[in-house]
């Protein structure tokens, strides 16, 4: 798994001698159409979680198949110095131009830094934090609005809870995860305004023992359906199922893990976000810097609904849907206030899924239990 | 405040039991081994490696007891390891240990990743609190089947090693390598069998994790586990009994920080979460005076030395 440790003078020697090659051959390679790249992937955890990293493999497996693409892949890399190595050694060693670091802490300052050494390679960073002006061109973030599908599932989760409470386990306080929250309640309250959301953070992406104490937890307090954002779903998916309580999925489709408690689920799909960056290194074009998308654009989905969802929920569900996918449908909009009474959108007020304030959300809305 | 307390102090009590059986487990069969000199910090690979193979056995078997019955095997297999290689000469059992640590993680990595994905059969809980109305009570008292063994080990291993002649050769071999000797035992003959037989004793967490909580195989389940049921050893001061209590108190300790979330109380979870490990910082600060020698400990450890 360790790469050779990498000396200064060697990588200078070897970046250099692609720098010049690079420059020499831009001519007759700016000719062709597509050129063929060596892309890195690098994931937080193992890429069959049936969660976060198994979203992004599931892509990547994708562009394994595609003609002129050599895919070079390394799991279990945590977010520290290690990632660090990890990147430089796709570089140096496999010779790597395109760089997927795809977990949240990857980006600074470890993304940020190699970027600066390795001016001619691109990367591409899941998450939301890449900021004109701020950041390097040769880097970027993508990312999916996936708060539609968890809008969605709120919708569900809203017609089947009896006790009016939902749950939502979550590691930590970030922007996309409380946008997650938020916009799980907002569906929910749109069925049924009493109903409410407890939120438990357990500190980081992946504590398998915890999210199971968390859900426990919640199920004792008379939560009846849980979603979370977690990397791997898998503990409390089967936790809830345990508990006889339903559950909505979140980054890929683990109905197979509890087929009588899963509801529907907010999917990613990967392949659209990576193929459009990656036609644009293959073709010469500008890095893409900031590429989002939605239902529309295809970068997410919703799992197909579990048999115990009644017809009326199921109509409810995909006439929002039907309004998301023709951009008529605001989840963020005034009057909305957060849990301590403060109003955070004003009357009037709504935000486009492309608005980049929602993407430094940083409240938790009425009817969140919970703080940040 | 009855809707707080209670809640809060179910969810506690079954935490304990839910979260500390791992503990106890590994803390057990450490207990064990230091008790005859010598330390396992591969104790934390064992329990990776047996959560895996318990997964793995359950899930090829069909039968979660025989998943059980492998962690155990592969448990003892691993410190086996460690156990042989420590009797040569000149292998500090500290080092040894972190190799053995890496070994059964990078094992357990490596056999395990086909078992990330599917669903074994788990352990049934014991349930005790079918009579009582509250739910809440009635998941609390859900009991981990392996925890009762558990319990039984502690008291077997307290009675053994005060009262019987097997118990006085470990506790001798622990405390003056060369009274046994002189007293014609071979000291790497009974340390190696108390490490076996402290990884198949910790290996039984391993089993817990994977086929009852949890529930299933991830690379990140254990994530420090077994190093915290090491540190626990001290904090027990080498008593099997004490060890129950400490699984149960840092059990406790880890199911109060989404308890308390769970009920409302939201301000500074990030400390409460940092519980257990606090406990284990606090726990090696009261434990390491300069002046005296910790009581309780076996004399012939390498860290008394």
């Amino acid at each position: 798994m360790e790469h050779k440790q990498w000396n200064r003078r060697q990588w200078i020697q070897t970046t250099g001698a692609a720098g010049a090659s690079l420059v020499a051959g831009a001519w007759p390679l700016g000719a062709q159409a597509q050129s063929p790249i060596t892309i890195g992937v690098i994931y937080v955890g193992p890429r069959d979680d049936y969660g976060y990293n198994q979203a992004h493999a599931e892509a990547t497996a994708k562009l394994k198949k595609m003609p002129g693409i050599k895919v070079v892949e390394e799991e279990n890399v945590p977010e520290t110095q290690a990632v660090q190595k990890t990147m430089q050694g796709m570089i140096s060693q496999d010779g790597a131009t395109l760089l997927f670091p795809t977990s949240f802490g990857y980006f600074d300052p470890h993304m940020i830094a190699i970027a600066g050494k390795n001016p001619n390679v691109r990367f591409s960073h899941c998450g939301g934090l890449w900021t004109a002006g701020k950041h390097p061109t040769n880097t970027g973030s993508y990312f999916g609005y996936i708060d539609e599908g968890q809008y969605l599932n709120g919708v569900i989760a809203g017609h089947m809870s009896k006790s009016k409470k939902i749950g939502f386990v979550a590691a930590k306080p970030i922007p996309q995860v409380l946008r997650n929250i938020n916009a799980f309640t907002l569906g929910a309250r749109s069925v049924d305004p009493k109903i409410t959301t407890t939120v438990i953070f357990t500190g980081d992406w992946s504590m398998p023992v915890k999210e199971a104490e968390a859900t426990n937890s919640l199920a004792d307090q008379g939560v009846d359906v849980f979603t979370m954002h977690v990397d791997g779903p898998k503990v409390v998916i089967e936790t809830a199922a345990k508990r006889g309580k339903f559950v909505c999925g979140y980054h890929a489709n683990q109905s197979k893990l509890a087929p009588a408690a899963y509801l529907t689920g907010a999917e990613w799909n990967w392949s659209s976000a990576m193929n459009s960056i990656i036609d644009a290194a293959r073709t010469g074009k500008p890095h893409p810097n900031f590429v989002r998308g939605g239902l529309k654009a295809g970068f997410i989905k919703p799992s197909p609904y579990g048999s115990m969802v009644p017809e009326a929920a199921r109509k409810n569900a995909d006439a929002i849907k039907a309004k998301m996918v023709a951009d008529q449908f605001d989840i963020f909009a005034g009057e909305l206030k957060d849990n301590t009474g403060k109003v955070v959108i004003p009357r009037g007020q709504a935000f486009k899924q492309t608005a980049i304030e929602l993407e430094s959300m940083n409240y938790l809305i009425e009817g969140v239990i919970g703080k940040i | 405040m009855n809707d707080i307390v209670l809640p809060v102090l179910w969810a506690v009590l079954g935490g304990a039991i839910r979260v500390g059986t791992p503990f106890l487990f590994v803390s057990l069969g450490e207990c064990l081994t230091e008790q005859s000199g010598r330390i396992n910090l591969g104790l934390e690979g064992v329990l990776v490696l047996s959560s895996m193979a318990a997964f793995g056995g359950a899930y090829l078997s069909g039968s979660a007891w025989a998943g059980v019955a492998l962690a155990m095997v592969a448990g003892a297999l691993l410190a086996g390891v460690h156990g042989v290689l420590c009797g040569l000469r000149r292998v500090n059992d500290i080092a040894m240990g972190i190799a053995v640590m890496m070994l059964g993680t990078g094992l357990a990595f490596y056999l395990g990743k086909p078992l990330i994905q599917p669903q074994a059969p788990t352990l049934q809980p014991i349930v005790l609190g079918g009579a009582s109305s509250s739910a809440q009570l009635q998941a609390a008292l859900s009991i981990n089947p392996l925890f009762p063994i558990g319990v039984v080990i502690a008291l077997a291993l307290a009675w053994l090693l005060a009262n019987t002649r097997w118990g006085l050769i470990v506790r001798m071999v622990g405390d003056s390598s060369d009274a046994a000797r002189a007293q014609g035992i071979s000291v790497n003959r009974v340390r190696t069998s108390t490490t076996m037989a402290g990884g198949a004793i910790a290996g039984l967490g391993g089993a817990s994790l994977t086929l009852f909580y949890p529930g299933s195989w991830n690379e990140l389940l254990s994530s420090g586990q077994g190093l915290i049921a090491i540190a626990l050893v001290i904090f027990a001061r080498w008593r099997p009994l004490a060890c129950l209590w400490a699984s149960l108190l840092f059990g406790g300790a880890g199911a109060l920080g989404p308890a308390l979330q769970s009920v409302g109380i939201n301000s500074a979870y990030y400390l409460f979460n940092a519980v257990p490990y606090a406990l284990t910082l606090l726990i090696l600060i009261l434990a390491c005076t300069p002046h005296r020698r910790l009581q309780g400990a076996p004399s012939e450890l390498s860290v008394q030395r």
